[in-house]
């Protein structure tokens, strides 16, 4: 497998890619990644240190645990103080400060909270312990997703009745037109997520680009892919071409994965969403569908979707539309840091505080 | 595990919907649930538990040779 990667990572391509960046002398471009893993790649080698002054590489909303309100995490502390039950989880929801505490805090007094590599792991746990309800966090994008629809389907098949889902999964596109039609944000192009699009294909980013005029590239994740793509992305926005370039044809077809869409249209509709730091966007999120009420712990334990509220201080919501940078808060690393961390970019490895402080940002 | 990492690996076995894939030397159960037509001997995408997409290979050695070519990246 080392030697699958090392072509995607070959110092002497990257070093020619960088002088080639580093030549560039178009107009001024902002161009915005919205994908956790491309903001975790790109810190950790550095990609922003290649690129030239007019180029500018943001991080956009495409962390999604940075994206889950505070509600939703209540609401899953709520659940889990409850003796009856189990939440299962992804780990990087463990720490998600909510009013009432974290995840981490509520499992320390006592409560089961089970980590998973897989959400159909729940599954199993819901069957070894029948006397017991199993919660299973459901946060993610279109790549989860599909997962999260399986393990719903699967539980639905079996009758398993002790099981059901808190969601609060999100889709790309709404937040992403909404972000490309608001001026304030300035995006000249986008640099689109492989696996997202591995999914949902790159007809919509076609659509985005006549109709708003933002072209993009799909990228994937080794060093020399998001270096050529951010090459190909500046080329076509200096051009003012509005195209869109799919540069990790290896894995995304146009058409996407429609066995996976199938799967995730059959368990869940669209529904109105809240982005932690951006708000409301409509049709922007998944809700469970009616015929699988049963599985829906927002309706079996009838919980309220509370208010949201961002911490003071913090400015996640200008960080995730790409109009400040981490280094633009005064809590950055002070009072927000990865073991304490104020905002929720700071909690998520994959969040753009946390990745900048790790790794250091540059501009 | 951070939920969102997905990472290329090789099938090497399949019991029914199940499949074995090799990553880094490191063997993982995935979930064929989402695909169709995955032979042992192909990469896949595996992420949370599931193989979410075929890589292909003839694409794979494409973007490697794109890569040596400075110019033609820009058009196609
Ligand atoms: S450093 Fe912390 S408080 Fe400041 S924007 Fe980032 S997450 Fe929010």
């Amino acid at each position: 497998m080392n030697n699958y990667l090392d072509p995607y990572r070959d110092t002497g391509l990257l070093h020619l890619w960088a002088e080639r960046l580093q030549k560039y002398q178009g107009k001024p471009l902002k161009l915005m990644e919205v994908c956790g893993t491309h903001t975790m790649a790109i810190a950790r080698y550095g990609i922003r240190t290649l690129l030239p002054e007019r180029i500018r590489l943001v991080s956009g909303p495409g962390c999604p645990v940075c994206v889950t309100p505070s509600y939703y995490i209540n609401s899953a502390v709520a659940l889990a103080r409850r003796p009856e039950t189990i939440v299962a989880t992804f780990g990087d929801l463990m720490r998600i400060p909510g009013d009432e505490g974290s995840l981490l805090e509520a499992k320390s007094l006592g409560a089961d909270i089970r980590v998973l590599y897989s959400p159909l792991d729940a599954l199993k746990i819901a069957r070894d312990n029948p006397e017991r309800q199993v919660v299973l966090l459901s946060v993610g994008f279109e790549t989860t997703t599909p997962i999260f629809a399986l393990a719903i389907d699967k539980a639905s098949q079996e009758g398993l009745n002790n099981f059901t889902v808190l969601s609060a999964n999100k889709t790309m596109p709404e937040v992403l037109k909404v972000l490309a039609g608001d001026p304030t944000v300035g995006i000249d192009g986008y640099l689109y997520p492989g696996h997202v699009s591995a999914i949902i294909g790159t007809r919509f980013y076609e659509e985005l680009a006549e109709k708003y005029g933002v072209p993009g590239v799909v990228a994937g994740f080794e060093p020399l892919d998001i270096l050529t793509a951010v090459a190909a992305l500046s080329e076509i926005c200096n051009e003012g071409r509005h195209t869109v370039r799919n540069l990790y044809t290896r894995v995304v077809k146009p058409e996407g994965n429609p066995r996976a869409v199938q799967a995730m249209e059959r368990v869940f509709e669209p529904a109105d969403a809240v982005w932690r730091g951006i708000g409301r966007i409509s049709g922007s999120g998944l809700a469970i569908r009616e015929e699988y009420a049963r599985y829906d712990a927002w309706k079996v334990f009838d919980l309220q979707i509370g208010e949201y509220s961002e911490p003071e201080g913090c400015r996640c919501g200008e960080i995730l539309k790409g109009t400040k940078s981490p280094g633009d808060c005064p809590l950055f690393g002070t009072r927000c840091v990865p073991e304490n961390p104020v905002g929720a970019c700071m909690v998520s490895s994959e969040g753009t505080c946390a990745a900048h402080y790790k790794y250091g940002g540059i501009r | 595990m951070r939920m969102c990492l997905a990472v290329p690996g090789k099938v090497t076995e399949i019991k029914g919907k199940t499949a074995i894939v090799e990553i880094m030397g490191v063997l993982r159960e995935a979930s064929l649930e989402l695909l169709e037509d995955v032979k042992v001997g192909d990469y896949v995408i595996l992420h949370a538990g599931c193989a979410i997409e075929k890589l292909d290979e003839a694409e794979a050695l494409k973007t490697i040779e794109l890569f040596k070519e400075l110019k033609d990246i820009y058009h196609e």
